[in-house]
Parts: C-alpha cells; structure tokens; sequence
C-alpha cells in the first residue's frame, strides 16, 4: 500500500519546476506548506521522541516495570492469594539457597544446557561449512535445515517423549531390536537429560547452522584459494581460517544459546504426562522450579520464592555468560591473524 | 545488503565456473550428509503422522510399520471434537495472538528503529544502548509481577489480552530496524523528501516505511512464529477454557496421556499452520536469519 503512495508524492511536490497551474486547488497547496514551514522546527525537534514513545511506554509497563518489581517481590513474604505480606529481607533467598530441589534443578538445567549446547554448535558449524560450498539447489537445502524452527517446543516435546518413552518408545524397540537393553530414558538422571537435549539440538541446530553460514559468506574467498595453494587440506582450512573468521558470529551463538539453554522450560516440562520434572525431579528444571513455586500445584502460590529463585537464575546466567565469553575469546582468537 | 543475501533456485548449474572449480566443490559426502540431516529434520514429524494415523496397539506393536495407518482423520476428528481441549478456540487464539503482536511489533519497532537510525536527538545513544541492554534479560525474572498486574490489577486472567500486551512492543525489533534503515535507507532521500516540504510524518510514511518493508516483513515472520509457539507465559495465565495452541496441546497430554496416536494426530494439527507458512515464506525466514546474523 505505501509503495502505491510514494510516486504520488512527487508527482504533486510543489518545488516541482514544471511552471504551477493556477486555481483555487494551487492557493490551497501552497498555505498548506507555509503553515508546515511555520511548525517544522518543533516537528524536527518532537518528531524522534514522539516516534520513540510507544515502545517505551509500551516496554515501561510490561517489561521493565516487572522486572524492577521482581526485586520487591522477593524481599516479602507474598503469596498469590494473600498478596504482599511481611518484609523479610533476604529469607526468601536463604529459603531458596536451601531447598534440595532447587540445587538438582540447578545441576539439570546445566546438565541439559551443555548436552544441548555443545554438540548443537559443533553440528552446525559441520552443516554450515558444507552448506557453504558451491551446492546445488541451494535455497532447498537451507529451507530443509530450517524446517524444525516451526515446530513448537510443546509440539516437539510430546513427539520425542513418544519416541524416548520407556516401554514401547521407538528408540528403545531399536536397541531392543540390535540386542542391547532398554534405557530408562524417563526414570534415569542422565537419559532423560539426553532426550531432553535431543529435543533442544532438534529446533536449533538448522537455525544456527544458517547463522554460522551467514558469517561464513562474508569471508573472503581468497583467503581459501591461497591456503589451497599452499596445499593446506579442506580440514586445515576449517580450523585455520573458517574458525577464527567466525569468532563473533561464534560468541553471539554462545550467548544466545546459553541465555535460552538455562532458561529451558517447555521441553522438560511436557516430557511427562505430570510436568513435574520425574519422580525425583530427575529433569527438573530452574524456570520449572520457578514455575512449581510459584504457580504449580504442589507448594504453590509463594510469589517470593519464585521471584527470588528467578533472581538467582538471572544471576547464574550473567556469570556463565561472562565465562562463556572470555572463554571463546580465548579459544577463537588463538592462530587468528590480529586483523579483527 | 538484501540482494546479496537473496538466493534463487536459478543458480542451478548456471555458474560451474572456474571459481566454483577452485576450492568450493562440494562433494557427494557433503550431499549425503545434507540427506541425512534433512530426513532428521524431517522424521520427528513424520513419525507423529505415523503414529497419529494408527491406534492405540500401533505403538505396542514390538515391530514397527513404517507405513501409515489410516486412522489420522478419525484421530484428528477426536482432538477437534473434544471439549476439554478447545482446538478451534485455541487455533482462533493463536490467530489472533500472533497477528496483533506481529503488526503491533512491526509498526512500533520501525518508527522507533527510524528514529534510532536516521533522526539526530538528545540521548539517542543511551536509549539505544539501553534496548540492546534489555534484550538480555530473561523473561522469567519478570513473571511474577506480571502475573500479579495482569491478574490482580487489570483482572485479564485467561483472557488473550493478558497474552497479547506484554508482547506489544519488542527490543530486538528495534534493534533490528535499526540496524537495517541505518544501512537500507540513504540520508539523500529523506533531506530530499524535506526540502520537498513533507513533514517528518510525511517522511516516515512515504520514503522510511516503503524502505523497511523487507525487513519488516522479516520481523513480522519471526514474530509470528515466535507467538505462535511460546508456551511458558501463556500457559500461565490462560486457563483451559481459552488456551492458545500450545496450551492446548498440554491439554491434550494430560487428557489423553495414554493414548499417544490422538495426541500426536493433535500435534501434527498444530503444526499444519505454521508449515504452509514455511512453504509460503521459507525463502524471506532463511534470508531473514541470515541477514540478521551479520549484522548482530
């Protein structure tokens, strides 16, 4: 509609040089601009905060305002139905610091967070490496990576506990099938953490594989034909000048997937039929912990619990976000020419 | 920028030139690997439609038939007809939910993101750098509170309303517009369209909009899909009676946990949306993910 609108716009600008048809229609025009003229300075000057102002009132109430009240929220003893009730400084936290449950959904959320993470990133540097190359069909191939980003994380939860289930899951009857045990892909710690993970790599991996493959685009070609000429193999290649290209692309990546990979909710929440992370919260989660405390059935309701446990999860993330960036800063700028 | 990173099926063979012979040839392990991750990307899917168009036995059946049963549509027509689930309603709200959220997200994130990128006023740094500052907070630090403002204060619980206002506004949309009409849009045209005596309104309307429309268009998809398929919010403060799709789908677990081939005849129906959207628009996403990955 507005590319309709444009060419109208030049055609009837009055600074046109085309000598002005007279007529009441032209008077008009021309009081129009002055006026305009008159209010163009504070235009100029209003104009960007007016534009601004939406997002930042809109961004005030839903988004900042919340996560400031947070704060509140988790130095009082606030229950959902009660609403705000005692100041309790930093009980809430000591409460939380102290639950079992909330050290083993720690160590879940880190457990799935790296099985997801890792194998994740190395698998999409390998797609987009040869999704790099001269391929043919190209837009099929990426269209084909990227299939699983419309699949819901609810949706790809309830396929892959299907596949995983204990009994009668597909991938138990195929080990069944070539002799080896059934694994307790529900009831054990480390299993269910690898389903669960396999569910992560499922959404992101194609998603991912295309950023690596953008930031690999930008590089140079010549840099590869004069490692080939100095007889440097495709693998050597990879790892002298495709890696450390990518180092920015690669923390971004990082970050981003340890931002989501700690927070993860959906999958380990619907693995099960109960959503309460296993018999003995083998796979249960911070944000589920969050969740249970605040909203769930069993001990429901304590609003400052889950607002300090959520405060505790923030924190975590900013300290391994910190960590993961100085350690990829390390380990990608190391046999990098000092170019970037 | 946009034209660099458009790809066509058209560079079918057309250039098996010299370059291409350089370095980059891929070979057929390269082909097959591509195979191979596609069918897994592809497989979870298909298995849901295996298992969705069987019956209850299908599963327990120790060998497993990999062709289709024909029970899909009479599962499908389970999930569609039962009450507790909501299917229709949930569909209707996923609709909604996403398409308010992607224009609203479009139309403020590009004025804002014009502004940003192309207006010159007090403190337009800081601001900038405190959107991109937000971006990484996670969502969960504020949920509490705003469980208790759309609930208790504004009395929106399990109303899609209470869905849709937290989503109103983005900062990586911002962010996003800004980065592309900083590039996209060249300061010439809007000092032209000034001295042609449009005001800023004008400007923004007729030469800074008609500019952002590939990137808009891209947000708007990650949007919507992004909408579409979020889950932790809306799970918690819609209800059973007015759930979006992937709340719905929770449902379907809990009401129907033994019976997988109607739950995931159910999943299967969910997704259907978002794939003709794929297929409609898998170009512009691929792109879409792409470009912003150079720029951030």
């Amino acid at each position: 509609m507005t590319q309709s609108l444009a060419p109208d716009v030049v055609v009837s600008r009055p600074t046109d040089s085309q000598p002005a048809p007279s007529g009441p229609d032209d008077e008009r025009r021309i009081r129009r601009i002055a006026f305009g003229h008159r209010l163009s300075h504070w235009d100029v000057k209003l104009s960007p905060y007016l534009y601004i102002s939406p997002f930042f009132i809109l961004f005030a109430i839903t988004g900042l305002f919340p996560l400031i009240y947070t704060g509140v929220v988790s130095l009082y003893d606030w229950h959902i139905i009660g609403g705000q009730g005692d100041f309790v400084g930093l009980k809430n936290f000591e409460w939380v610091l102290g639950q079992e449950k909330f050290w083993i959904a720690l160590r879940n959320s880190f457990s799935i967070f790296l099985l997801s993470a890792i194998p994740q990133i190395i698998l999409a540097l390998i797609i987009a490496a040869i999704l790099d190359q001269n391929l043919k069909a190209k837009t099929f191939w990426r269209m084909g990576v990227l299939v699983p980003y419309v699949v819901a994380p609810v949706a790809v939860a309830l396929i892959f506990s299907n596949m995983f289930g204990d009994q009668y899951g597909l991938i138990n009857n195929i080990l069944g099938q070539i002799g080896l045990d059934p694994i307790g892909w529900h009831s054990q710690v480390v299993p269910s953490h690898l389903a669960i993970a396999t569910m992560v790599n499922f959404r992101w991996t194609g998603y991912n594989a295309l950023i690596f493959l953008a930031a690999m685009q930008a590089i140079p070609r010549d840099y590869y034909e004069a490692a080939a000429i100095d007889g440097a193999s495709r693998i050597r290649q990879f790892f002298s000048i495709t890696i450390p290209s990518l180092r920015p692309t690669l923390i971004f990546v990082i970050i981003t997937s340890t931002i989501g990979g700690l927070q993860i909710f959906d999958e380990p929440r619907m693995y099960d039929s109960t959503g309460q992370g296993g018999a003995s919260a083998q796979w249960m989660t911070i944000t589920m912990y969050i969740y249970n405390q605040g909203f769930g059935v069993a001990g429901g309701g304590q609003f400052g619990h889950a607002a300090a446990a959520a405060w505790l999860l923030f924190l975590v993330i900013v300290i391994v976000g910190l960590i993961n960036l100085l350690a990829t800063r390390a380990i990608a700028s190391t046999g990098t020419r000092s170019g970037k | 920028m946009t034209t660099a990173v458009k790809t066509r099926p058209t560079s079918w063979g057309s250039k098996r030139s010299a370059r291409a012979a350089a370095t980059n040839k891929p070979t057929i392990l390269g082909y097959a690997f591509l195979v191979i991750v596609i069918l897994g990307s592809l497989f979870p899917l298909y298995w849901s439609f295996l298992i969705g168009s069987g019956d209850a036995s299908t599963l327990r059946n120790l060998d497993v038939n990999w062709l289709p049963g024909g029970n899909f549509l009479a599962n499908a027509a389970k999930v569609l007809e039962n009450e507790s689930v909501g299917f229709w309603r949930a569909l209707g709200n996923s609709l909604i939910v996403s398409t308010t959220v992607a224009v609203s997200v479009v139309l403020f994130s590009t004025l804002a993101g014009y502004a940003f990128a192309k207006l010159k006023f007090r403190g337009s740094r800081p601001l900038l750098v405190f959107v991109i500052a937000t971006m990484a907070v996670p969502t969960q630090l504020g949920i509490v509170p705003l469980f208790i403002a759309m609930s208790q204060w504004f009395h929106l619980s399990g109303n899609i309303l209470a869905v849709i206002l937290p989503a109103l506004v983005s900062a990586f949309g911002v962010f996003w517009m800004t980065q592309y009409l900083s590039q996209a849009l060249p300061d010439e045209l809007i000092e032209a369209a000034r001295v042609d005596g449009a005001n800023m309104i004008q400007t923004f309307w007729y030469i800074a909009l008609p500019a952002a429309r590939p990137a808009a268009a891209m947000l708007g998809l990650f949007i919507f899909i992004g909408t579409w398929t979020n889950f932790f919010w809306p799970f918690i403060i819609l209800d059973s009676n007015n759930p979006t799709l992937p709340v719905a789908l929770s449902l379907l677990q809990s009401n129907f946990f033994v019976d997988y081939s109607i739950v995931l005849a159910g999943v299967l129906l969910s997704t259907i949306p978002l794939l003709i959207l794929f297929v409609v628009a898998g170009k512009q996403l691929v792109s879409g993910i792409m470009q912003g990955a150079v720029k951030g």
